[in-house]
């Protein structure tokens, strides 16, 4: 289907962005890698009356680390995350995240940011920004607020952000050396939404896991953080054992919502096989002989 | 209100409504027909063009977001002039390959390998990427095999490595 009437605005900086949208007065939408609005206006499911494209707007691109964090200023493309964003553990979990978000052309151009805004329940990407507890930073008239992945995830497609609001930046706190990282998705074809996705961070001290992060994709109408398998993996060994009692608690903690093809038991069951394949992966990722040093912020 | 961009290498002004997508201007505005619209929501790839050395999907891309582009289609990529114009080495191996039938996918296939290959010329002996990238578009017919050797055909003969014959083992 054409897409329906619409206006368009490029602006050239973020403070721009945020006086368009207040103009618009609620008709306005942010347009920035457009893959998943240009696609529901096609479908007519959304329909702006003004999109305000920030794609030339110098101060949205980039990324950056330090103190802890990586942060993303709003236009870091999926691509980017895939390429590798930085040398640590949170680097490579993000790149191996990104394979599963969609394909290389819609990698090319789709945002990160624009995935927490959209807040779609099977995004990858909001399932690791919920277990990671990013810190969103939008913009609106009244000036910058930050809203930690917790409140930001309100239900599907509703996030805590005003419609006047535009996000400048995600935060993610590193990870530090020796964390192992896992990512497990199931989906029908390689086109298709995630059924259902994990994501998770594990450390290891003397053989003892320090701490857990486990984030889930589709397991309810907005991502989950899965706290009580957390909470069950630390001080365990990240024996088979206890990733097995972990992935239990974690199925058994999900609220998945049934669709044609998939029931919610079923869902259900394929996160705990999820859970159980990337937790797998994050303890042999783990590196149990490197010196720790100072515990990660994220701990 | 009117787009420019440069085509296939031509400075080129359009008229477009916001709502045109890049796909729609090319075909509808400039009569650039090679570049197929199909499923119309970023899935089949049918529509791929390269703009700004990038493959995108040009249903899920307004033309005036590329105002000032440098876009290049299935159009650009035969070489010579309007006279006698020549196929490239991933055309020419497109056909030796069969790596169409109905042939409805091949200019999204031409211009996303195109550029795969501009990017990484030995692509072929990258497996994996080479699988991802042919999951990102949709043949209903040839079942990619044929698409996946002409993808070897014609990186061999960019890089000037011997040719394969049809029946070689690969």
């Amino acid at each position: 289907m054409k897409l329906p009437a619409v206006d368009h605005v490029a602006v050239t900086c973020a403070d721009e962005a945020v006086s368009r949208l207040a103009e618009a007065g609620g008709a306005g939408a942010v347009l920035a890698g457009g893959q998943s609005l240009l696609l529901e206006m096609r479908y007519g499911r959304a329909r702006p009356g003004v999109l305000v494209d920030v794609n030339r707007a110098a101060d949205l691109f980039g990324t950056s680390h330090g103190d802890g964090e990586l942060r993303l200023r709003a236009l870091t493309r999926h691509v980017v995350l895939e390429r590798g964003v930085v040398a640590d553990p949170l680097g490579r979990l993000l790149a191996r995240a990104a394979a599963f978000v969609a394909h290389p052309p819609i990698r090319a151009r789709g945002t990160f940011a624009g995935s927490l805004a959209w807040a779609h329940p099977a995004s990858e990407w909001c399932a690791l920004s919920r277990a990671l507890d990013a810190r969103i930073t939008v913009r609106g008239p009244a000036g910058e607020r930050q809203v930690s992945a917790a409140a930001w995830f309100r239900g599907p497609h509703v996030t805590s952000r005003a419609p006047d609001e535009l996000v400048t930046e995600v935060a993610l706190p590193l990870l530090g050396a020796g964390t192992g990282v896992g990512f497990a998705e199931h989906r029908r074809t390689s086109a298709s939404f995630a059924m259902a996705a994990v994501g998770c961070a594990v450390r290891m001290a003397d053989g003892r896991v320090t701490g857990a992060r486990i984030g889930l994709a589709n397991a309810a109408d907005v991502p989950l953080r899965a706290e009580q398998a957390e909470t069950l993996l630390l001080g365990t060994d990240g024996s088979a054992a206890a990733v097995a009692a972990a992935a239990e608690a974690a199925a058994a903690g999900a609220d998945p919502v049934g669709e044609p093809h998939c029931s919610a038991q079923y869902r259900r069951h394929a996160l705990g096989v999820l859970v159980q394949r990337a937790l797998t992966e994050a303890f042999a990722d783990a590196d149990r002989t490197a010196p720790l040093g100072q515990e990660p912020a994220w701990m | 209100m009117d787009v420019t961009m440069v085509v296939n290498g031509q400075p080129r002004r359009v008229a477009v409504e916001p709502r045109d997508s890049l796909g729609d201007a090319l075909r509808d505005g400039l009569g650039l027909t090679g570049t197929n619209l199909g499923c119309e929501h970023g899935v089949c790839g049918s529509c791929t063009v390269v703009v700004d050395g990038v493959a995108l999907r040009s249903c899920l891309l307004l033309a005036v977001q590329c105002d000032g582009s440098s876009v290049r289609t299935v159009e650009g990529l035969a070489e010579g002039g309007p006279a006698g114009k020549r196929l490239s080495p991933l055309q020419e191996a497109f056909s030796a390959e069969h790596a169409l039938q109905c042939g409805f996918c091949t200019p999204g296939f031409l211009i996303l390998l195109d550029q795969a290959l501009a990017d990484d010329p030995e692509l072929d002996r990258h497996e994996q990427a080479l699988d991802e990238l042919l999951a990102a578009n949709l043949c209903r017919c040839t079942g990619y095999v044929g698409i996946r050797r002409a993808l070897v055909r014609a990186a061999r003969s960019l890089r000037g490595d011997p040719a394969v014959g049809e029946d070689a083992p690969r």
